[in-house]
C-alpha cells in the first residue's frame, strides 16, 4: 500500500528560481531567503520518497485564457520546464508517475472530484521552484517522479479552501488504495500573502501569513472556512493561492508534527513562507511495522530539526 | 458593460480577475500570451497598433495597451501574469510594472519591499466596512502569531 508520509508547504516565487538560475544565491538578500531551506533539504535527503504530489498552480505558462481547469492532474510520463519568456529554466525534464497519477485520477472522480486528466504539459516555476528548494540543483534528474496537481488561482474564484481541503482527502484515500508500496510527498505552494497587481501591490501581512501557518499545523479545519475574500484583503489579491496549501495539509492526519517552519518578508514582492508536516504515523509504516519501538527515535530527529 | 457589484470590489487599489473580467479580457489576455514567441514580439514592437488589429479588443482596451496603461488594463479585464508578459517585451523587470501601477518610483517601491512591504492597516477596505468583521476573525490570530516573528 502506497502512503503519504508528509506535507510540504513552500513559496513558489520565480525571483527565487532566477537567483538560483543565474548563481545569486550568495548574495545577502537571496541567502537570506535560501539559508531557509537548508535544513529542509536535509531532511528531503534523508525521507527520500518514492513520488512527490506537487499542488501548484501555472502562471499564464500552460494553460492561457483557452481553458481554465480548475484542478488539472498531470498524468505524463514527463513535463519539460515551461519557456516563460527568458527560456525553459535550466533544470531537469520532470519524470512523472502515470501509474499512480491514473490510479489517483480514477479514485478521486469517483469521489466526486471532476477533475481535468492532463496528458501533455509544461510545467512553470509554480512547480519547478519548490522542487530547487526541497531538492537542491541535480544536474540530470529530480530524485523521484513527480505528479503535479495544477489548480486555478488565477481566475477567480479558485476552489473553496473546504473544496481543497476535501480533495487532499481524496487524494490521500486514492494513494492508500494503490497496490504497491511507495512513499509520497505531498506539496502544497504558493503564497504566502503578496499582492502583485494593482495599485495596491506589495501588500504583505506577516501577522495573517503567521496565523495561517500557525492553524495550517494545528487546527486547519479554521482555515477552511475562511472566505475567498478575506484571503484577497488580508493577504493580497494573488495571496489567494494559499488555498493550494489546503490540498497538502487535507492528505494529513488530523494531527501532525510540524519538523520545520520557515518565514521571510520579502523575496520579490512576496512573503515566503515554509512548513513541513510529517504524518506520525510514517516511521510505523515505511518500516512495515518491524517495531513499534524504532517510531520513537525516529521522531527525536525530528524535534532536533525543529529546533 | 456594467459590472454587477462584487464584495470584493470593496478592497482597494485591486482589480480582482473574476469571470466576468475574463469574459471583457479575453482579448487582452490573449493577445500577452501571444508574446511568448519571439516572432510577434517582433511583429508587435515594429507595429503596434497593426498588430493590435489581430485580436478582438474594444477601443478602450487597445488604447490602454497601447498607452501601457497597466491599471486599466487590469480594469478592462486584462490579468496581472499575462499583462507582466507585456512589460518584459518592453524590457521591464516586474518591479518596474509594479511601481507604475502604485504610482511610485521603482527605487521607493523596491525600498519599501525591503521593509517590509505594504502595511494592510489602512488598505483593507475603502468602505471602512471590515473593521468589525475583522476584530471577529483577526483578534484571536494576531495574538498567537507573536511567537513565529521570524522576520530576518
Amino acid at each position: 500500500m502506497a502512503t503519504i508520509i508528509a506535507g510540504v508547504g513552500s513559496s513558489h516565487v520565480p525571483a527565487i528560481g532566477a537567483a538560483l538560475d543565474n548563481g545569486k544565491t550568495e548574495e545577502p538578500y537571496w541567502k537570506r531567503v535560501f539559508s531557509g531551506f537548508e535544513k529542509s533539504k536535509e531532511w528531503m535527503a534523508k525521507t527520500k520518497p518514492d513520488v512527490a504530489i506537487v499542488v501548484y498552480n501555472d502562471h499564464a505558462s500552460a494553460f492561457s485564457v483557452d481553458m481554465i481547469p480548475t484542478f488539472a492532474l498531470g498524468c505524463a510520463a514527463e513535463f519539460p520546464p515551461a519557456d516563460e519568456g527568458w527560456g525553459p529554466r535550466p533544470v531537469p525534464v520532470i519524470k512523472g508517475h502515470p501509474e499512480l497519477a491514473a490510479h489517483i485520477a480514477q479514485s478521486v472522480i469517483l469521489d466526486e472530484f471532476d477533475l481535468t486528466i492532463v496528458n501533455k504539459m509544461e510545467v512553470d516555476h509554480g512547480l519547478t521552484v519548490p522542487l530547487n528548494l526541497l531538492f537542491g540543483q541535480p544536474r540530470h534528474a529530480w530524485p523521484c517522479p513527480v505528479i503535479p496537481l495544477a489548480v486555478n488561482v488565477v481566475m477567480f474564484p479558485p476552489p473553496t479552501g473546504h473544496r481543497c481541503y476535501m480533495l487532499g482527502k481524496a487524494i490521500r484515500k486514492a494513494v492508500e488504495s494503490y497496490p504497491r508500496d511507495l512513499r509520497v510527498v505531498i506539496f502544497g505552494t504558493g503564497g504566502l500573502s503578496h499582492q502583485i497587481s494593482g495599485p495596491r501591490a506589495g501588500l504583505i501581512n506577516s501577522k495573517w501569513d503567521k496565523a495561517f501557518l500557525d492553524n495550517l499545523s494545528k487546527n486547519p479545519k479554521k482555515l477552511t472556512r475562511i472566505p475567498h475574500v478575506e484571503y484577497m484583503r488580508e493577504a493580497g489579491a494573488e495571496g489567494i493561492e494559499m488555498v493550494m496549501w489546503l490540498i497538502m495539509r487535507g492528505a494529513l492526519d488530523n494531527n501532525v508534527e510540524e519538523v520545520y517552519r520557515f518565514y521571510t518578508v520579502p523575496a520579490s514582492n512576496t512573503a515566503v513562507g515554509h512548513i513541513i508536516l510529517e504524518n506520525r504515523s510514517r516511521a510505523g509504516r515505511r518500516r512495515s511495522a518491524a517495531s513499534k519501538g524504532k517510531q520513537a527515535p525516529r521522531r527525536k530527529t525530528n524535534h532536533r530539526l525543529a529546533a | 458593460m456594467v459590472r454587477r457589484p462584487q464584495e470584493y470590489d470593496d478592497i482597494p487599489g485591486t482589480f480582482v480577475f473574476d469571470a466576468e473580467r475574463s469574459r471583457q479580457g479575453y482579448g487582452i489576455n490573449m493577445f500577452c500570451m501571444s508574446l511568448m514567441k519571439e516572432e510577434n514580439r517582433r511583429a508587435f514592437k515594429t507595429n503596434e497598433a497593426e498588430y493590435l488589429k489581430r485580436f478582438q479588443l474594444t477601443d478602450e482596451q487597445r488604447d490602454a495597451i497601447l498607452k501601457r496603461d497597466y491599471n486599466r488594463m487590469l480594469e478592462l479585464g486584462g490579468n496581472i501574469y499575462f499583462t507582466a508578459k507585456l512589460g518584459a517585451t518592453d524590457g521591464h523587470s516586474f518591479q518596474h510594472l509594479a511601481a507604475v501601477m502604485t504610482g511610485s518610483s521603482q527605487q521607493d517601491y523596491a525600498a519599501m519591499m525591503l521593509a517590509g512591504g505594504r502595511s494592510v492597516e489602512g488598505n483593507r477596505s475603502r468602505s471602512g466596512k471590515d473593521k468589525h468583521a475583522r476584530g471577529r476573525g483577526k483578534g484571536k490570530s494576531q495574538a498567537k502569531s507573536k511567537s513565529t516573528a521570524k522576520r530576518k
